[in-house]
């Protein structure tokens, strides 16, 4: 296993009380495994991302237990956490168009970086080109500001220098959001090449789009309101989903071959609940079509047949 | 480059140009006459005053019409001829203000400079820092909005007058004849501290507040969250954002230098410092229409080249602003 997150628990916390982000989060990740990691907005997909490498106010660490490679992470303790960031977990933001300080020139900026962390930019250099040929980017770049890249350039320089130390576990935050589907694509598959390679482990993709996840991800893991709500295999996911929320979000897609002026495409009604005071039980129960009267109680995350996690009453009865 | 330089020296001369025109024009939009003033310090008979009034209006160029008057002014100034002084007659206004000037200097260049260096300092360092920001900053707060002359009134009277450390009026001692001697050179840096000081305190105050605020900002942005992200030590975060946070700051300066400028010139008054402030006092005082061009002449000049400085020096640390050229 690389990664095992249990019973994590990340509060944000504001004037008026805790906001419950991310409750009781328990999951595992293989070596290898490209996990995708999809729900609407503020269901808690990038505070898990974050609270695994950067938990700064006003997160705030509850409790839980991370392994990764069977090392416990400090995620609580910013500057312990200092010695794994880069080297063996690592994160593209959300904001990898933003994420390079726009007043110094992006080689200087990788060597006073890798200095810092003791690293010897001259040694890895070579090693640094050739991931960069790997994006296809051209060596120029290092001797550029982050201004005379284009947004897709400025990803995939994220992409190579997020990646640099080939740490163990990489969180891709968002990062084909804005771009066009055709730099969709080459995004997702460089994700994929860069794993193929042993460049990085493993991988935690986050996104709201699931058909990305259909193209690169091993396994998706859905979230809802700060809850883990199914897991599974990327073709179970997509084919037989359980989870009556999964089985919404999948069936809100579009697919191939329906004419939809003819027949609409159907969205999930009402809102997501606000976590300040988020509803007791299953949280999705007031916009869920099967609940009953034991979605007032909590459902756990089980394991209902191999590999394929739900919390919901009704599927494992 | 050379476009934007060139758009930047139209600029600059038309400024000059303006600048220069109201200046002209302020001191004889003033009511009164300097030569009925030149005249009131000596007592003669009516017809002898008459005399003489005549005499002087003519010297002065004064007798002629105004866009006349106006036209030799921009023709002598080519010249580099600023006048006589109607007020110190028989002196050249350049004379006059060649003495003044390095005063002025030796306050404002120092005050500006440090204050801007250590101010920034201060403010980045006590960003973040609990104890620093709830104690120091407020102080930066009161320091900002004190006036400069107010200021001086308060040091020159507990430190000048009440304590004695400090005296409170001149460049040097009184019964001292300027001279190449430590005696004399400590005596002109103990006049010299307390305006220095106000001025130096006051703007300390601003800066000190505008770093805090910028580099807040600086360390709240994406690019300082990632850089966390990937284990980069706070030393080097915090010097990238010291170095973006110093780009507004700048601007502030460019900004500022006028204010600055003007309130150097009341604080001057305060403390009877012989410098431009002094020397704009006694002319204005007196209706010296030409002391008074030729003293804002040099500091219409001074600010000008100090702004384009400030304007070389941005482009030399923000590479988007140099980048931006290349694409016109």
């Amino acid at each position: 296993m690389s990664l095992q997150i249990k019973n994590l628990v990340v509060y944000y916390q504001t004037l008026s009380g805790y906001v419950k982000a991310l409750d009781d989060v328990t999951l595992s990740i293989r070596d290898g495994e490209i996990m995708g990691l999809a729900g609407e907005s503020g269901c808690g997909k990038t505070t898990l991302g974050n609270s695994l490498i950067r938990l700064e106010p006003p997160m705030k660490y509850i409790k839980g237990d991370v392994e990764l490679d069977g090392e416990k992470l400090p995620i609580w303790n910013s500057s312990q956490m200092n010695v794994f960031r880069f080297k063996k977990i690592s994160i593209i933001p959300q904001y990898a168009m933003n994420a390079l300080n726009p007043t110094i020139k992006i080689g200087k900026l990788i060597s006073e970086l890798l200095s810092s962390r003791k690293f010897n930019y001259k040694k890895i250099k070579p090693e640094l080109e050739r991931r960069l040929d790997l994006v296809e980017l051209t060596h120029d770049v290092l001797s550029m500001y982050p201004i005379e890249l284009s947004g897709g350039m400025k990803q995939r320089m994220v992409l190579v220098l997020s990646t640099l130390l080939d740490p163990s576990l990489l969180i891709a935050d968002e990062i084909t959001s804005a771009l066009d589907v055709s730099t969709q694509k080459a995004v997702a598959e460089m994700l994929v090449e860069f794993r193929n390679r042993k460049i990085v482990k493993s991988m935690i993709v986050i996104t709201h789009d699931i058909s990305i996840l259909y193209q690169i991800a091993d396994s998706i893991l859905v979230m809802y309101a700060g809850k883990l709500a199914e897991k599974a295999s990327t073709d179970v996911m997509i084919n037989t989903p359980r989870h009556p929320y999964t089985k919404l979000l999948i069936s809100s897609l579009p697919k191939v071959g329906v004419r939809y002026a003819e027949k609409k495409l159907s969205g999930i009604p009402g809102n997501t609940p606000l976590l300040l005071d988020p509803p007791i039980g299953c949280r999705f129960r007031d916009r869920c079509p099967v609940a009953f009267d034991r979605c007032f109680k909590e459902p756990p995350f089980i394991e209902i047949e191999k590999d394929h996690y739900i919390a919901c009453w009704k599927e494992c009865i | 480059m050379k476009r934007y330089f060139g758009r930047k020296i139209v600029i600059y001369l038309s400024t000059f140009f303006l600048a220069v025109t109201v200046d002209w024009a302020i001191p004889r939009l003033m009511p009164g006459d300097p030569v009925m003033n030149l005249l009131s310090r000596v007592s003669v008979r009516a017809e002898a005053a008459e005399a003489m009034y005549g005499y002087y209006t003519k010297a002065f160029g004064l007798d002629i019409p105004v866009w006349k008057q106006y036209i030799n002014f921009w023709i002598a100034l080519f010249h580099g001829d600023l006048g006589t002084s109607v007020y110190l007659f028989p002196q050249k206004v350049v004379d006059v203000i060649i003495m003044a000037v390095p005063y002025s200097i030796a306050l404002l260049v120092p005050a500006i400079l440090l204050s801007f260096y250590a101010g920034n300092k201060f403010g980045a360092f006590a960003a973040r820092t609990k104890i620093l920001d709830n104690t120091l900053l407020p102080v930066g707060y009161l320091l900002t909005a004190t006036p400069y002359m107010w200021l001086g009134i308060l040091l020159a009277w507990s430190l000048g007058i009440v304590a004695g450390i400090f005296p409170t009026a001149g460049a040097y001692d009184f019964n001292m004849a300027p001279s190449f001697s430590w005696p004399f050179i400590f005596s002109l840096i103990k006049h010299w501290f307390l305006p220095f000081l106000s001025l130096f305190l006051v703007q300390f105050g601003g800066w000190a507040i505008g770093m805090r605020n910028m580099i807040i900002y600086e360390l709240e942005s994406d690019y300082s969250h990632y850089l966390e992200s990937l284990g980069a030590p706070r030393s080097l975060i915090r010097k990238y954002a010291y170095r973006n946070a110093l780009l507004p700051q700048i601007t502030g300066l460019a900004l500022q230098l006028g204010v600055i400028v003007a309130g150097s010139l009341v604080t001057e008054v305060v403390f009877s410092y012989p410098g431009l402030g002094s020397l704009i006092l006694s002319a204005i005082q007196n209706k010296d229409y030409f002391l008074i061009q030729g003293c804002f002449l040099f500091i219409i000049i001074g600010v000008l080249i100090a702004n384009f400085f400030i304007d070389i020096a941005y482009i030399i640390i923000d590479p988007r602003t140099r980048l931006g050229m290349a694409g016109e």
